[in-house]
């Protein structure tokens, strides 16, 4: 989806912004967008309405009445995310939404992790993707189930889409299961999924800064895991203040150093998994909502 | 454009209204979006346009109000108006603001015939 205007719901492809946005005035048929979406047929401006036209709108202001509604725009998801969460609770399943820019590693570092969980804690898999089941194809490789979303045109996971796709995999008791969401660092952070904990994974190929550009992520998650530490002595990355801009937008962040390719810090990081799953199995009702 | 998914589920809210209280046209949508929630005013009116269409509420005008952030210090007690999620406290500078308004979206009313 083009990320200048947000269109493209219909498969189109940014090249219509060479030459402006002749596509999205097309769609709208309408002015440039602007705070409001205004629709009526009296608003051009600079004209002044006839006789007529005003005893038409007065008729049609006096059959109007108002409705309040006062319900948050993510109730539905809230909703669908508590029924996931009761469900995790149940299950006695420690679960996880790994959150990230698309090209930090997630991937990689699921699989290196569940190499290291092998035999010790069972775990699935949820994959999502606007397109391709390849990332759940490297998974199953590991012998871990794996159920894979597509979302589209979607750029996000939503809590039903993780209700259905936990239905066709086995969770078992004192377990684990890993929700890869879509590549990206805005719209996931509003979609609760019912998880335990988010997890943001920034790569010390991002900027340090990356914390402060996108806060509402790294607001919302527990932990933080600082991949592809292996290549810092090729880089100008600053760890210390990549560490200091997350704490400055969540003071309350763990943040674990780790490189799925060298090792590093994976044995932090699998001891805090395994610390997570052995209470959520213990325990069903740690993680009711309050 | 997670504003679209916010704008489905602004219509669906909508919709759900218009059978509990048997309207069938919506003229005017008001809205309450928070300085500090994740959604971006004019995206969100782009996207209302484009889920509204073939529903009640096609060609509905959407009013956003603009709730403004505001924050309260966990440590000093100071309350300020906050134009980031990570505003420090601007009295003691310790930790960032506790975010007390503004995160907020909401469908708050409907003029319907």
């Amino acid at each position: 989806m083009c990320t200048t205007c947000g269109c493209g719901s219909d498969g189109a492809t940014i090249d219509h912004h060479r030459a402006g946005h002749p596509y999205v005035a097309r769609r709208r048929g309408a002015a440039v967008p602007g705070a409001t979406a205004a629709a009526g047929t009296n608003s051009k401006p600079g004209r002044t309405a006839s006789a007529e036209e005003s005893a038409v709108a007065a008729s049609a202001a006096a059959h109007l009445r108002q409705v309040s509604i006062e319900q948050d725009l993510l109730a539905r998801n809230d909703a669908e995310a508590a029924a996931n969460r009761r469900a995790f609770a149940q299950a006695g399943v420690f679960s996880l939404n790994l959150v990230s820019s698309p090209g930090s590693g997630k991937t990689t570092l699921l699989v290196k992790t569940i190499e290291r969980l092998a035999g010790r804690i069972p775990l699935a898999v949820i994959e999502g993707d606007q397109q391709t089941s390849n990332d759940a194809e490297r998974i199953r490789a590991t012998g871990a189930p794996a159920t894979q979303i597509n979302t589209g045109k979607g750029c996000h996971l939503d809590a039903r889409m993780v209700g259905d796709a936990m239905t066709s995999l086995p969770l078992a008791r004192g377990g684990l299961l890993m929700i890869e969401n879509v590549g990206n660092l805005v719209c996931p952070a509003a979609f609760d999924l019912g998880e335990a904990h988010k997890v943001v994974i920034l790569s010390v190929t991002e900027g340090e800064d990356k914390p402060l550009k996108y806060p509402d992520m790294f607001r919302a998650a527990d932990l933080m895991l600082l991949n592809k530490c292996d290549l810092l002595p090729y880089l100008e990355f600053d760890v210390d203040k990549a560490e200091a801009c997350a704490r400055r937008v969540n003071p309350d962040i763990r943040i674990i150093r780790v490189s799925a390719t060298s090792g590093l810090g994976m044995d932090e990081w699998v001891e805090w998994l395994a610390a997570g799953t052995k209470a959520s199995g213990a325990n069903q009702q740690a993680k009711e909502p309050a | 454009m997670h504003e679209l998914s916010l704008a489905e589920s602004a219509i669906a809210l909508i919709e759900d209204a218009g059978r509990r209280e048997s309207f069938h046209r919506v003229r005017v949508v008001r809205m309450e979006i928070g300085a500090l929630s994740c959604v971006e005013p004019e995206a969100l009116s782009f996207a209302f346009e484009s889920a509204s269409r073939g529903t009640c509420a096609e060609g509905a005008r959407l009013d956003i109000l603009p709730i403004p952030g505001e924050g309260e210090c966990a440590a000093c007690g100071m309350r300020a108006a906050m134009e980031t999620a990570y505003d420090l406290c601007p009295r003691c500078e310790s930790r960032p603001l506790k975010v007390v308004r503004g995160t907020g979206m909401r469908v708050k009313d409907l003029d319907v015939e």
